[in-house]
């Protein structure tokens, strides 16, 4: 069998991956996605530590996650459509009414 | 047999999120993220937690990105087209933070890899959807209803933001 150590291994990487795709892209959607993959990374790291402590509590955490994930997207798109409709684009660069 | 297993599918899902990361087209990001959850659904099935397996492909590649894929299709955003023809600072100092940020996380891991546990017996038994369902309305009654707040609260948020006018009432 896999040790646990591959799959905690396997979250750090995507979730690094998922800080790169934040920082250098200026998609609001795509950042978003990126945001959805930390997300999972971390969700793999419960699911792993909940297989090999066998114990169920881990995996009912990563149930509660999806839910709020699921809200979350929700409102997030909301949010990026009526950014969208104000400012005609859902580059981040610019979007600037708050900056100094 | 699991090992390789395991590693195909691992390749598969940092594959699909790199190609996710630097694909200028957004309706392919949406795509490769979908494989992306489809393949750590797959690991989620090597760990022996096969209810959360099939709620991934459900709820995340089945529902969340169609909402994805239909607000991209909505906006009709065009491609990032000056995503790397430049050399950008920003993009080798993302990099070194985030290297960093992964060289911390392993640092910490191989710190505690002696206490980290193994493989339980009853690994086969956690996973089921009955014994999912079985702690799920007993332990966990109140937060899963709670959850059912949260949701009906995001929809209702959700139509309040993306409404096109608010109408106003004038005494307020």
């Amino acid at each position: 069998m896999v040790g646990i150590d591959w799959f905690l291994g396997l979250s750090a990487i995507m979730f690094t991956i998922g800080i790169i795709g934040v920082l250098i892209r200026r998609n609001a959607i795509v950042i978003f996605m990126c945001v959805e993959l930390m997300l999972n990374a971390v969700n793999l790291s419960l699911v792993s530590f909940a297989s090999h402590h066998g114990n169920i509590d881990g995996q009912i955490l990563v149930f509660f996650a999806l839910a709020v994930a699921a809200a979350e997207a929700v409102v997030g798109l909301a949010i990026i459509i009526a950014i969208f409709r104000n400012n005609l684009s859902v580059d981040v660069s610019k979007i600037n009414l708050l900056r100094w | 047999m699991i090992v390789y297993l395991f590693i195909l599918l691992a390749v598969l899902a940092v594959g699909s999120a790199l190609a996710m990361v630097i694909n200028k087209n957004v309706v392919n990001s949406a795509l490769f993220l979908v494989l992306n959850m489809v393949s750590l659904a797959g690991i989620f099935l090597i760990l022996n937690a096969q209810f959360l397996a099939v709620i991934q492909v459900l709820v995340y590649a089945g529902a969340i990105m169609v909402l994805f894929l239909f607000v991209v299709m909505l906006l009709n955003v065009g491609d990032e087209e000056k995503l790397f023809d430049k050399f950008r600072v920003k993009y080798f100092l993302a990099f070194f933070l985030a290297v960093g940020v992964m060289g911390q996380i392993f640092y910490s891991l191989a710190g505690v890899t002696d206490m980290l546990p193994a493989i339980s017996e009853n690994m086969a038994a956690i996973g089921t959807v009955e014994a999912a369902g079985d702690v799920l309305y007993t332990k966990y009654l109140l937060p899963f209803e709670l959850t059912a707040i949260l949701l009906t609260a995001a929809v209702v948020g959700a139509l309040m933001i993306a409404q096109h006018k608010i109408k106003r009432t004038e005494n307020i």
